[in-house]
């Protein structure tokens, strides 16, 4: 009982530890369920060039000397509508748009970093996450927009997932279709910021649709699919966060590599099948 | 104020569009078009490809807006009409690799009852049974709409309008390529909601299956070339007008399935 006490328990001792569970929970539970959209309307690339659009904001709040997500956040809500709007326009690909102008801002993030070295901030914990860093501060806006998030999701489903999936037949009963698609999209840029704290700008496409995707290999009904793919990111996060504990890795990394390994078995098991 | 609501009479005009006008991009599509359709009756809505028939249920449906002119229905704008109209779009208009099973599928159809921000309550489940009955899909709500055939797939579509509970439903080519059995139920769906007082349009290639299943028709080729009962209408005259010639027509005619 020591041994495990050692392993699962031990590591809590620790405020920073507890404070990394929490945080690595919530993202784990949201991720997936915003995923299961991002998989099905097939938004992976948009929410990848989001990540990466929001660093201007973050360094921008880290220079004013505000918690950073203050600044992501409403960085990500504005970009992830504007592409929105990028993604209707006819006439223009999505894709290249949306990739010119999150690369563009990515960019313009990273020369506005090279600016601030007097600030103590590392470019390597922005990219792959620094959860064991977070403050009591970072741990309340993420329950606080947690709950937000996952109370729209809960009372909002029926109206997202017809809008998502059937937007004729959505606006033809009168669903404000559009309103509808950009509050999903202020969602991801939201769940998208809260996660770069657990697993960086780089790798939050792991949490994102890494789980989500596993959760359509095991059922395929889309609200069981959320829930499912909720519990995998859950395991991904914890099991991320106490190899990183034990073994002294990078927590961010770790959480995606076990999302990683999860869908690698899931398929394996499937094919073998 | 035409206000039908499917009395008994059944005659009213339920639908009225006067002077449509449509484009899509640079190109005018729909040129002051003109027709009225009854409630309890079905009208067929033929036309060769690139008629704007499509176009004239996007726009009818509120999807696409009219430059000029006017639609009622009911007395009521579009805008105003949401909810009581409903769609069948063609097949390939829609995803249906989503992971969504045929009962949710229909639920979605109860959406505006249901509400903002609440579940379905018994209410709705007993319209989605009684939608799944209808259509003979009640055996298959589990299954998901990926796995349906073709003619299944258009039977849920219409499952969701009846669980909508409609005045007004539109199906845009929803008899092509759909098994026997499909277009049988169908039909019989068809049949009972224009009983019971609906306004039906229906657009399609197979001009034996408008005889013999429409009240009325209307022949779009960007304008209206000719709108009544559908006896009255297909005639050899007004189907040369309409698909400029005669042989093209007779190639409809002969497509029985």
């Amino acid at each position: 009982m020591d041994v495990l006490a050692d392993i699962f328990i031990a590591p809590f001792q620790y405020g920073f530890m507890l404070r990394a569970l929490i945080v690595s929970l919530l993202v784990g539970v949201m991720c997936p369920m915003l995923g299961a959209y991002v998989v099905t309307k097939g938004l992976g690339f948009m929410g990848d060039a989001l990540s990466h659009a929001v660093l201007p904001g973050m360094v921008a709040a880290f220079v004013i000397g505000v918690n950073p997500f203050l600044g992501a956040m409403p960085m990500g809500i504005v970009v992830a509508l504007l592409s929105g709007y990028l993604i209707r326009r006819a006439g223009v690909s999505a894709d290249t748009s949306v990739g010119i102008l999150f690369a563009g801002l990515f960019a313009l993030g990273v020369v506005m970093l090279s600016f601030t070295r007097g600030l103590r901030v590392s470019l390597e914990d922005i990219l792959l996450g620094q959860v064991l860093g977070v403050t009591t501060q970072d741990v309340l806006l993420t329950l606080a927009l947690a709950v937000l998030v996952l109370a729209v999701l809960y009372l909002l489903h029926k109206e997202l997932v017809f809008a998502s999936f059937d937007p004729a037949g959505a606006t033809v009963i009168g669903l404000p279709t559009q309103a509808l698609d950009y509050l999903l999209l202020a969602l991801l840029a939201i769940v998208i910021v809260l996660a770069i704290q657990a697993v960086g700008i780089v790798l939050v496409l792991a949490m994102l649709i890494t789980p989500a995707a596993t959760s359509f290999l095991l059922v395929r009904n889309f609200p069981k699919a959320m829930f499912t793919g909720s519990l995998l990111g859950m395991i991904s996060a914890v099991a991320g966060l106490y190899l990183s504990y034990h073994y002294n890795l990078p927590s961010g990394p770790a959480m995606a590599l076990v999302a990683t390994v999860i869908f690698a078995v899931v398929v394996a098991v499937k094919k073998a099948r | 104020m035409t206000s039908a609501n499917g009395e008994a009479d059944g005659s009213e005009p339920a639908l009225v569009v006067e002077d449509l006008v449509v484009d899509r991009g640079e190109t005018q599509v729909l040129n002051g078009v003109t027709f009225s359709a009854r409630s309890g009756h079905i009208m067929g809505v033929i036309g060769p490809n690139g008629a704007g028939k499509s176009t004239l249920f996007n726009t009818l449906t509120g999807l696409i807006p009219a430059r000029e002119g006017q639609v009622l229905i009911n007395g009521r704008s579009i805008a105003d009409s949401r909810g009581s109209v409903a769609f069948v779009p063609q097949r390939q208009n829609i995803n249906w690799e989503l992971p969504m099973t045929v009962w949710d599928m229909v639920m979605l159809g109860r959406t505006r009852q249901i509400g903002w921000f609440r579940r379905p309550g018994r209410v709705d489940r007993e319209a989605v049974e009684d939608a799944l009955n209808q259509v003979w899909m009640w055996d298959r709500r589990s299954s998901l709409i990926s796995e349906l055939s073709g003619g299944q797939q258009q039977r849920i579509f219409v499952a969701r309008a009846l669980a909508q509970g409609v005045d007004v439903l539109i199906l845009d080519e929803a008899f092509r390529g759909v098994d026997f059995t499909s277009q049988e139920v169908m039909t019989l769906v068809l049949q009972e909601m224009r009983d019971a007082g609906k306004t039906i349009l229906l657009a399609s290639h197979n001009i034996s299956y408008i005889r013999r299943l429409t009240d009325d028709c209307l022949c779009l080729n960007r304008s209206v070339v000719a709108c009544g009962p559908t006896a009255e209408v297909l005639v050899t005259d007004v189907m040369e007008e309409l698909y400029r010639s005669v042989e093209i027509y007779r190639v409809y005619e002969s497509e029985q399935s």
